[in-house]
């Protein structure tokens, strides 16, 4: 039932709704139902469009080094996913103790964040270039050490992120729990294990949803550390796109039914996540 | 919760303290090679600047030039302001509309929101640029109707999530003693609202002020690009990379973050916690 102000408020629509609608409709939703049936058809650019059935689709998946940039993507993932967490987890769990210096640090490790990822990916290419120098070698010397490169990067970036929000977490812990399962005689570690991380879970959840799909999408920090050398090997899935569009005529339809994938791929792991970890939520 | 004592506190302070400086160590690597010859950067990386490799400010000298860098930074700053205000109004307005209508219609806009929230950009980056081209959007101030129009879905959620919590019946006082529905909305919701206003705020600026992607294929090149824009252009242009140029570049547009990160430390975190809590 719609309430009095609601029916007040129904009426100025025309200010209060339709200016973010228009946006959205120019910025996303058209965009999007065309780039939907765009991925069914050949073309250059929007306007002559020619229907050509799953043909696009077919080239997706006969195509190479779509299939490596998956397979890259996939296990950048897994790495980063694991160890941002655990990382971000312990620092958090370290500077909500009482440590001296503790602000400093926090201060320090989420400063990455604030720059943006191509400027975060000619940093690194300096640094690891001269380190992998040392042995005469590059970023570009092969694709696994793009991977490694690439890898390094987003810890080092991501860590103070989810450092952040597992702080929140844990500032948030109800005392009490705290300190009836210290006085019951548990251990630092039981307490740990058995208390903090269960209560623990929905920051967790975020955390891991966070940095799965910032896996996923990882475009500029790839375009700038190493732009897929050696030949496409260290591409993931958002650069492999992005070059299908952009760097060969003709494969524009190929390009945008990989987005169709992409984006199937990312709703897919955004909804069995979310539906995995909130099951193992905990209230205390 | 308690903040419990540490055993050994000191040697855990000493360990992040190092840990501290490994987290500066890259950033700290570009200011040091950004006064070196260009030639010398390459080479070796990790030495210090001596009488025969350092050249002062020459580096940061090209690379303005190079790159017209003091005017990308100013298109930079025009985009990211003037999307995350209009973000800020339109969506804090739109939220309060569908909370409190709360009929069909609204409840479908609602749902769409949401689902714009799980598309990659790569989805409609294609059609994106060249309707935006088409509809004369691809200037500063288009962008500020495609950041709108492409990030309204999370602000949305966002404001929606705090005004829900609301009760209505300061609005209703407000309304029955005669005020507009625009002036409730600008006195009684958008001081309630601040706080969420403020982390929205930061979050949508992080993600305008660094992107990168968006404005590359939407913007009129010839004439305006953003801070990253111009470094990628640095990179991709003809013939070797001028490293020192590259140097000098990134530094400059990594301090004013820096100094700005000094200063707003305290909402940028409280912003990203807000954000991770209701996303």
């Amino acid at each position: 039932m719609t309430s009095m102000i609601g029916k007040t408020i129904r009426r100025w629509w025309i200010v209060f709704l339709l200016p973010t609608i228009v946006a959205f409709l120019i910025g996303f939703l058209v965009p999007f139902i065309m780039g939907v049936y765009l991925s069914f058809t050949r073309f250059t650019t929007v306007s002559d469009s020619r229907w050509v059935g799953l043909d696009n689709y077919r080239g997706v998946f006969s195509d190479k080094e779509f299939q490596h940039a998956l397979v890259f993507t996939v296990l950048f993932t897994l790495v980063t996913t694991l160890v941002v967490n655990v990382a971000g987890f312990f620092v958090a769990y370290m500077f909500t103790k009482a440590m001296k210096g503790a602000n400093l640090f926090r201060a320090v490790f989420f400063m990455p964040n604030l720059i943006g990822g191509i400027i975060l990916g000619y940093v690194w290419q300096l640094l690891l270039n001269a380190v992998f120098g040392h042995w005469g070698r590059s970023l570009t010397y092969s694709g696994t050490y793009g991977f490694w490169g690439l890898v390094i990067l987003m810890c080092w970036q991501q860590i103070g992120y989810m450092m952040v929000i597992y702080i929140a977490g844990m500032q948030a812990l109800p005392d009490d729990v705290m300190e009836a399962a210290a006085v019951d005689g548990a251990s630092s570690r039981q307490i740990l294990f058995k208390v903090t991380i269960p209560l623990m879970m929905p920051s967790i959840t975020v955390c891991t949803f966070l940095t799965v799909t910032n896996g996923f999408k990882l475009f500029d920090q790839n375009l700038a550390l190493t732009n897929g050398a050696p030949s496409n090997t260290s591409e993931m899935l958002a650069l492999n796109i992005y070059r299908t569009f952009y760097g060969r005529t003709g494969y524009e339809g190929v390009g945008q039914a990989k987005a169709v994938i992409f984006f199937i791929i990312v709703a897919i792991v955004a909804l069995i996540q979310n539906r995995l970890t909130t099951r193992k939520e905990v209230t205390a | 919760m308690k903040r419990t004592d540490l055993k050994h506190g000191w040697v855990w302070t000493v360990v992040f303290a190092l840990l501290s400086i490994f987290w500066v160590f890259p950033i700290a690597l570009v200011v040091v090679n950004s006064f070196k010859n260009k030639i010398y950067i390459s080479q070796s990386t990790f030495s210090l600047p001596t009488s025969k490799t350092f050249v002062g400010l020459q580096n940061y000298a090209r690379g303005i030039r190079r790159t017209n860098l003091i005017a990308s930074f100013g298109w930079t700053v025009v985009v990211t302001v003037g999307a995350v205000g209009l973000m800020l109004l339109c969506t804090s307005m739109c939220a309060w509309w569908i909370v409190r209508v709360n009929n069909i219609p609204s409840k479908v806009i609602y749902l769409l929101f949401l689902f714009s929230m799980i598309v990659p950009f790569q989805m409609v980056m294609f059609p994106l640029s060249k309707i935006a081209d088409m509809l004369g959007l691809n200037t500063p101030w288009g962008l500020w109707v495609l950041y709108l129009g492409f990030g309204c879905g999370m602000c949305v959620f966002m404001f929606t999530g705090v005004i829900k919590s609301l009760p209505m019946d300061i609005e209703e006082a407000a309304m029955i003693d005669g005020a507009s529905v625009p002036r409730t909305f600008f006195t009684i919701l958008v001081p309630i609202m601040r706080p969420s206003l403020v982390s929205v705020a930061i979050l949508e600026t992080m993600w305008i002020w660094n992107d990168f992607l968006l404005p590359y294929l939407t913007l009129d090149m010839r004439k305006y690009k953003t801070a990253s824009i111009a470094i990628q252009y640095l990179k991709g242009g003809y013939g070797a990379v001028d490293m020192g140029a590259m140097m000098g570049c990134l530094v400059l547009t990594i301090i004013p973050i820096i100094i700005f990160y000094i200063f707003c430390q305290k909402y940028i975190i409280a912003g990203v916690t807000a954000g991770a809590v209701k996303g």
